[in-house]
């Protein structure tokens, strides 16, 4: 009989109005790596907030070991063995390894002798686990799978033995994926006991022993992860039967409509983020684009979209010319030749969330009969209109009224795809359709983008998720510090075969 | 000889006018580097400037004088952390606030306790801060070099001025080689990271204030206590901001801020004697235009000589720990 080393009962915990877990109820147990899975707000990370002491709980109770425990703040889980990996890291960018990971416990007014001892230890730790870490090394020097060791090794120097990592996948390549899962598998081995908080199916099946689904914040399933598979976690999360294939039909491809020529762009900071790139796109085409962030895809897709200025090279739509290093087309223009744009982030460039849900619906074409005439704004038939889209985009609630930021990622995503692709686009660029969206909403989107792709638009779709890339694109190619590195039709295009593009290796 | 004794006294003028500055761009980096901007230097250098002249005269000794004026400029500090920190207000509006406040409220009370509208009694010898002839100064001062340098340029300044150079490494070593330094400086980058390390972001934020507090009451209290004998009306005048400036362009790094503070502190030194010296193929310098200089500097070095100052990380920002 294992005993649980956390157990959690009756937790719940509310913002607002907004009731984030209700009842929870949850045993961990020592020596495990233990699951947890749901959509994004299911409730997951607030559930490992508290548990962490970040946030606290309205009622309930924690045992660590059988004992309760009360978790005012951090300090105090740190203090009762517990560590976590947040999404987003947090470490100083500017603060070497070292000194982001003694904060807090530094040991000693004036740096000196501990100083010195910390730095001994880290390094044996280090050894231990194979992390080939700097610990002089600049925090903003180091790629995010390094980021993510330091984060790591935090917690394991202050003593952890409940490790939580919260989505440490979302920003890796596969290979670094590989490597993370090897360092969780020797923690486990070490009797360390790991809470893995995803919304990957198939990182629940691959690396855990058992699973716990949320949903809207309560947990809805226990199971052992060999009783189970990812068709049932999936209608578990979802509360219905999922699709977890995009149903896509042979390719019937058209002319080039889209060309980019030698292709250069630089971002705020002058520095050149887009070098010499060349792609054409045909109709009835998805072309995917995978890469690891910040590899020249937001500018590439900004400069496509006349949001910023070609350094060289051009761009070709239909044969025109519509953008080189004197004169570019700005959206508004573009649009009207038929180019429509779902930018990467959502919350910044797609919408203005302080705006309603209508208002956002029609943004761009709001001088536009019949939203208005005259340039007064004609309220009855914007509401029509959006009453309408939103049934059709299946948007929840379906209230044009309501603020756009009370909305979900997801349902926010499809508020803005409902604008883009009114018109009919010829060419369509998408960045990351489905960040921060859910299973049930992806579904929805891969099939509007489908869809498009049938009706003969060219479609250019940026993504970091390569499972994304996989199952929409007809075409890949992989992007590395600005550059094409690699050109492959999809088919029989494995993971790891983009995965060295993506890391620069192959 | 009389070149060399000019620049002699132009170099000591630097060092009593910079005096101020320093101070004041210390307490900034304290403030700043935790994350809270803080234009209430200029407030707070008035404040002090008051409190210790009312003070001292009333007490009778300069240093309750100086006590008093570090009580009234932390309570300004927390005033500015509990709007801005605890309450997440704006940080600049906070800042504008106080100064404005303080303004009128110095003016108002010398009004109301000496009859005179933001003057206060003149202080006598035992009631304000003398200046300091270091040991064999006289001694010194007709050996060569060594005399001038000494005798001259370091000995009899007031206490303050060689406390303010005394700071400056402090500042360093506690902002750079302490615990305290590493989560004050965490804090102002990134205070999501000092939360998950089980630190009170909020607490960290109020020390540095506190900090911030004690170091802007010694640039008042030289003014009034040391350099004047009494206070006068806005008599901080702009050395809050121009020492906030420094701090910016100094990269909010103290050994910067120093030679930033120096430089001010020399243009300010070198206007008072150009006053009214005819220069050889110009002329007479317009009195105008030589007190601007200070000022002029300063737009031109913020505005392209510094390069990009990169503020703290999370400057500016209330931290907001739950959603």
């Amino acid at each position: 009989m294992v005993s649980p080393i956390l157990e959690l009962t009756n937790i719940n915990k509310s913002f607002g109005h907004v009731q984030a877990n209700k009842n929870i109820n949850l045993k961990i147990n020592k020596g495990t790596i233990h699951g947890i899975i749901g959509e994004n707000g299911a409730g997951k990370s607030t559930l490992m907030s508290i548990v962490f002491g970040l946030y606290q709980a309205n009622s309930g109770s924690i045992k660590i070991n059988g004992q309760d425990i009360k978790l005012k703040s951090p300090r105090d889980s740190i203090i009762n063995g517990i560590g976590m990996v947040h999404q987003h890291f947090m470490l100083v960018e500017n603060f070497t390894v070292l000194e982001n990971i003694i904060l807090g416990f530094e040991g000693e007014t004036f740096f000196g002798e501990k100083f010195e001892k910390a730095k001994k230890d880290l390094k044996k730790l280090c050894e231990t686990y194979n992390f080939n870490l700097d610990l002089d090394a600049t925090i903003s020097d180091l790629s995010i799978g390094f980021r993510q060791r330091v984060e790591i090794l935090k917690s394991l120097y202050r003593g952890a033995e409940i490790l939580i990592l919260d989505e440490p996948t979302g920003v890796l390549t596969p290979q670094e994926v590989d490597e993370l899962f090897k360092i969780l598998r020797s923690l486990k081995d070490e009797g360390k006991t790991i809470v893995l908080i995803t919304h990957k199916l198939i990182e629940i099946m691959d690396l855990t022993s058992e699973v716990s689904v949320m949903r809207q914040g309560e947990i809805v399933g226990h199971t052992k992860t060999l009783d189970t598979n990812k068709e049932k976690l999936a209608e578990m999360m979802v509360g219905r039967s999922v699709l977890l294939r995009v149903n896509k039909q042979e390719i019937k491809k058209g002319e080039v409509i889209f060309k980019v020529k030698n292709l250069s762009v630089k971002d705020d900071l002058d520095v050149t983020r887009v070098k010499d790139v060349n792609l054409e796109i045909c109709s009835g085409e998805i072309l995917g684009i995978a890469g690891v962030t910040g590899n020249g895809q937001t500018e590439l897709l900004e400069a496509l979209s006349g949001i910023r200025k070609v350094e060289s090279g051009n761009i070709e739509l239909f044969g025109e010319k519509i953008s080189d290093q004197d004169n570019f087309l700005n959206p508004r223009m573009l649009k009207g030749k038929g180019l429509a744009h779902v930018p990467e982030d959502r919350q910044r460039m797609g919408l203005i969330s302080d705006f309603k849900a209508h208002e956002n619906l029609i943004f761009g074409y709001h001088d536009q009969e019949p939203f208005s005439k005259s340039s007064i704004l004609n309220n009855k038939e914007i509401t029509k209109y959006s009453n309408k889209v939103m049934q059709e985009y299946d948007v929840r609630p379906n209230t044009p009224n309501l603020i756009t930021s009370n909305f979900s990622g997801g349902n926010q995503q499809k508020i803005i795809l409902s604008r883009e692709l009114n018109e009919n686009p010829k060419v369509l660029l998408v960045g990351q359709p489905t960040r921060g969206v859910d299973i049930g909403a992806i579904e929805f989107i891969h099939q509007r983008l489908i869809d498009m792709r049938d009706k003969g638009a060219a479609i250019l779709l940026a993504s970091v998720e390569l499972d994304e890339i996989l199952s929409l694109s007809d075409r890949i190619i992989v992007m590395f510090d600005g550059k094409i590195v690699g050109e492959k039709v999809n088919k029989n295009v494995t993971d790891r075969e983009l995965g060295l593009l993506m890391a620069g290796v192959a | 000889m009389e070149f060399l004794s000019d620049i002699a006294s132009l170099i000591n003028s630097t060092l009593r006018i910079s005096t101020p500055l320093i101070f004041a761009a210390m307490a900034g980096i304290f403030a700043e580097r935790s994350g809270v901007i803080d234009f209430s230097l200029e407030g707070k250098m008035l404040m002090a400037a008051f409190v210790a002249a009312v003070g001292s005269y009333y007490l009778g000794n300069p240093w309750l004088g100086l006590l008093l004026a570090i009580i009234a400029c932390v309570c300004l500090s927390m005033l500015h952390g509990f709007a801005s920190v605890t309450h997440k207000g704006d940080q600049v509006v906070s800042c504008v606030a106080i100064n404005i406040l303080i303004i009128g409220l110095t003016t108002a009370l010398a009004a109301a306790w000496f009859g005179q509208a933001g003057l206060t009694p003149t202080l006598t010898e035992n009631q304000r801060f003398l200046e300091i002839n270091l040991p064999f100064a006289d001694a010194l001062r007709e050996v060569p070099i060594i005399g001038i340098i000494y005798s001259d340029i370091l000995s009899g300044h007031y206490v303050f001025v060689y406390l303010a150079y005394l700071s400056v490494p402090i500042v360093f070593w506690i902002v750079f080689k302490t615990s305290f330094g590493l989560r004050l400086r965490a804090v102002g980058e990134n205070p999501s990271a000092v939360d998950t390390a089980g630190i009170n972001v909020f607490t960290m934020r109020y020390k540095a204030l506190a900090v911030n507090g004690v170091l802007i009451a010694f640039a008042g209290a030289h003014l009034s206590t040391a350099v004047n004998a009494n206070f006068f009306r806005e008599m901080s005048a702009g050395r809050g901001y121009l020492a906030l400036a420094a701090m910016i362009f100094g990269k909010w790094h103290p050994k910067t801020a120093l030679i930033a503070c120096l430089l001010f502190g020399f243009t300010d030194a070198l206007q008072i004697r150009l006053q009214g010296v005819e220069l050889p193929a110009i002329g007479e310098i317009p009195v105008q235009l030589i007190q601007a200089l200070p000022y002029i500097l300063t737009v031109v070095l913020l505005a392209g000589f510094v390069g990009k100052a990169i503020a703290p990380n999370a400057i500016g920002q209330p931290y907001i720990k739950e959603r």
